[in-house]
């Protein structure tokens, strides 16, 4: 198998989307011959044509309603936003259409959408290019959320949202795109959506996260394991609906839980999962459930948005506290 | 505007743009140039005014029923009945409709029953469910957001190469939104099959045209987004139904998008929640009923001898039976069970929400 980066495995998933299904769209800014701005659809408009790979106006709500009326014709559209940071003039499309037309029209009209965009900060771009504001659109009803933290994933998860009766919103973690290379075998088979992935397996601690914070979350585990610490992984994967029976059950073996999330806190996604646990673990757990997650403040421009990130330390740290609860 | 007062400095023009305005029936109903055939034939055009004296009678009732809680708020089309009329009379069945919340004449044109608008407009999804062209979007209520779908349904017409054509219809407020700029814009780019067609009744809620816009017309508006814009008499029926049927000619043949600019007067509230009297006079209103659509072709028929008062009298028992028939099975409708909110969710409820719905039947706890 070969081994790619994890925007080759976007580029390869698309690619084979498109082979296998005539009504598969590319939509987008600059991703036609230039390949989009992190080159996930290079090559695609050179195999597949214009008229299916195409360049849309800078303008992003256009995107994202674009994407709504194809699917309701039966294509099946996915969508490119640049930067998370600009994918908020399509929260209109995505919370009044895209997510609701099922719905609205009792099933008559169906929304198979995918809109795809980098998610995370990291990578010392400019302003409004390092968001993470996942927890926003998970709490939008109708939509799924999806973010891959590998190649092989981000191959399966692709595919499986683009043949997906039901809109998706899938987040790419920018600061593994290249840096997270893996095995991906080009069989066009799709993993599950709405399954968190066990990454590794420990009796003591669960940690959960997704996208990118897995390579310090994984790194934490290596550094736990060193102490005599054995800690779960878990890789929530698909935000929206979420895996509750993974999360419930790894708490119920382990009794304590970490989670993960380059988010700000307040509000964000971690808080859904502490309250789960809360609800329906609360005898399970040994300690309380900590968050390691980004502050809440704006993410900081270049200089300073390491700081904002969970490092491998405070994750560390957090999850020995936990041990040492009880 | 200062650039029409900018001295030219000699530069040479490098574009010329102008805006034409269609009207054939004066608002007496006499003739004011010559009309297209379709105006003597007796069925298609009694046939207009049939569809707007019922769509009169349906507002007319929906009103009541709201008055009296049985419906919820509801926006009448009255004075403005011929733009949805005209327009859905010149679209075909696989053509598809993206309405606006005022364009229930064009739904009830394509085949939407009156039952299915009231089970809409009285809070109950399965209105848009409706027996219309299947692909026909629903009412569209955040104001002008159906645009961009337009665009996206017409590309995949000419993706597929399918000679049908996307109507999206909307109010002049709307014309103030990106989504509609976007959508046009795009259209230009790939010279899809969509009709945009602006009612500018010139009123948004309370806000007037001149707060809404700096420009003399909505239909220049195309004229950015590389295509032609037609005002018409939005209170003319025979105007409306012969601008759509050019320009879903035009677009079908694939000579790019067009957009109609339909002028005509919103003579009731916004909605049922709203009065009018708050921002508008009585007089100003009082005076638009001078120019009122069903009026002025009725006075046309009449003079052409192709209606007469007893099929006028035939006709109004016709659409009084027809609404109270409507009404009738609209208030007979089999009330959703509460649980039923998650049926449609997903193609397949995942089982958190599942458990939820279960909640919600009293099958156990989620």
């Amino acid at each position: 198998m070969p081994e790619m980066t994890l925007v080759e495995a976007v580029n390869l998933a698309l690619a084979r989307a498109m082979e296998d299904d005539p009504d598969v769209v590319v939509l987008g800014e600059d991703v036609g011959i230039n390949g989009g701005v992190f080159r996930a659809t290079v090559g695609l408009q050179t195999r597949f044509g214009s008229e299916r790979v195409l360049d849309t106006p800078l303008a992003e709500l256009l995107i994202s309603g674009l994407c709504v009326g194809m699917a309701a014709q039966g294509l099946k559209p996915v969508g490119e936003i640049q930067f998370m940071g600009f994918l908020y003039p399509c929260i209109d499309q995505l919370v009044n259409h895209a997510s609701r037309f099922r719905n609205r029209t009792q099933g008559r009209l169906t929304c198979p959408m995918v809109l795809r965009t980098p998610h995370g900060a990291g990578i010392r771009a400019p302003e409004h290019h390092s968001e993470s504001t996942e927890a926003m659109l998970a709490h939008i009803p109708g939509l799924r959320v999806v973010i891959p933290s590998s190649p092989e994933r981000a191959y399966g998860l692709l595919l499986a949202a683009i043949r997906d009766p039901d809109p998706v919103v899938f987040l790419e973690p920018t600061r593994i795109y290249r840096a997270a290379k893996g095995e991906v075998e080009d069989n066009g088979e799709a993993l599950p959506l709405d399954v968190a992935f066990v990454l590794r397996k420990g009796r003591d601690v669960t940690l959960i996260s997704w996208g990118a914070m897995l390579k310090e979350t994984m790194a934490a585990a290596d550094a736990l394991a060193a102490d005599g610490i054995a800690a779960e992984v878990i890789d929530l994967a698909t935000l929206k609906p979420y895996d509750e029976a993974t999360v419930l059950g790894s708490v119920a073996k382990t009794g304590r839980c970490v989670i993960v999330h380059e988010a700000t806190r307040t509000g964000g996604f971690g808080a859904e999962i502490a309250a789960l646990i809360a609800e329906r673990a609360l005898t399970s757990l040994l300690a309380p459930v900590a968050r390691v997650t980004g502050y809440d403040t704006i993410v900081p421009m270049a200089r300073l948005e390491q700081h904002m990130m969970p490092s491998v330390d405070r994750i560390v740290t957090a999850a020995r506290k936990a041990c040492q609860f009880s | 505007m200062a650039s029409k007062k900018m001295s030219d400095g000699g530069l040479p023009v490098i574009a010329r743009f102008e805006v034409r305005h269609r009207n054939y029936l004066a608002p007496d109903g006499s003739i004011n140039r010559p009309l297209p055939a379709f105006a003597s034939d007796a069925n298609l055009i009694t046939a207009l005014y049939r569809a707007m004296l019922l769509l009169r009678n349906f507002d007319r009732k929906a009103v009541a029923l709201q008055r009296t809680g049985r419906l919820g708020t509801y926006a009448v089309s009255l004075g403005q009945e011929a733009v949805s009329v005209g327009v859905a009379s010149a679209m075909r069945e696989e053509d598809v409709l993206l309405p606006s919340y005022r364009d229930n004449g064009a739904l009830i044109w394509r085949g939407v029953k009156l039952e299915e608008i009231l089970l809409f407009w009285g809070g109950d999804e399965r209105g848009n469910q409706f027996s219309g062209p299947v692909e026909d979007f629903p009412f569209c209520v955040p104001v002008g957001s159906q645009a961009p779908h337009a665009a996206g349904v017409a590309y995949a017409f000419k993706l597929r190469k399918q000679p049908r054509v996307a109507v999206c219809m909307f109010g002049d407020g709307a014309t103030s939104k990106g989504d509609v700029y976007e959508a046009m814009n795009f259209a230009g780019v790939h010279k899809l099959p969509v009709v945009f067609v602006a009612t500018n009744n010139q009123w948004a809620i309370s806000v007037p045209l001149r707060l809404q816009t700096g420009c003399e017309t909505l239909a220049q508006k195309a004229i950015a987004a590389g295509f032609i814009g037609e005002q018409v008499d939005g209170s003319d029926v025979v105007a409306m139904r012969a601008a759509a049927e050019d320009a879903i000619a035009a677009a079908r043949e694939g000579r790019g998008p067009r957009f109609i600019e339909a002028v005509t007067y919103r003579l009731g509230d916004h909605t049922t929640s709203d009065d009018a009297l708050r921002y508008r006079s009585a007089d100003e209103v009082q005076a638009r009923w001078k120019e009122e659509p069903i009026a002025r072709l009725r006075n046309y028929l009449v003079s052409q001898k192709m209606w007469s008062k007893a099929e006028e009298e035939q006709l109004a028992a016709e659409c009084h039976e027809r609404v109270e028939a409507a009404v009738e099975r609209y208030l007979a409708t089999e009330p959703r069970r509460p649980e039923t909110m998650f049926d449609h969710l997903y193609a397949e409820l995942p089982e958190t929400y599942a458990a939820q719905r279960r909640q919600l039947a009293g099958e156990g706890d989620a």
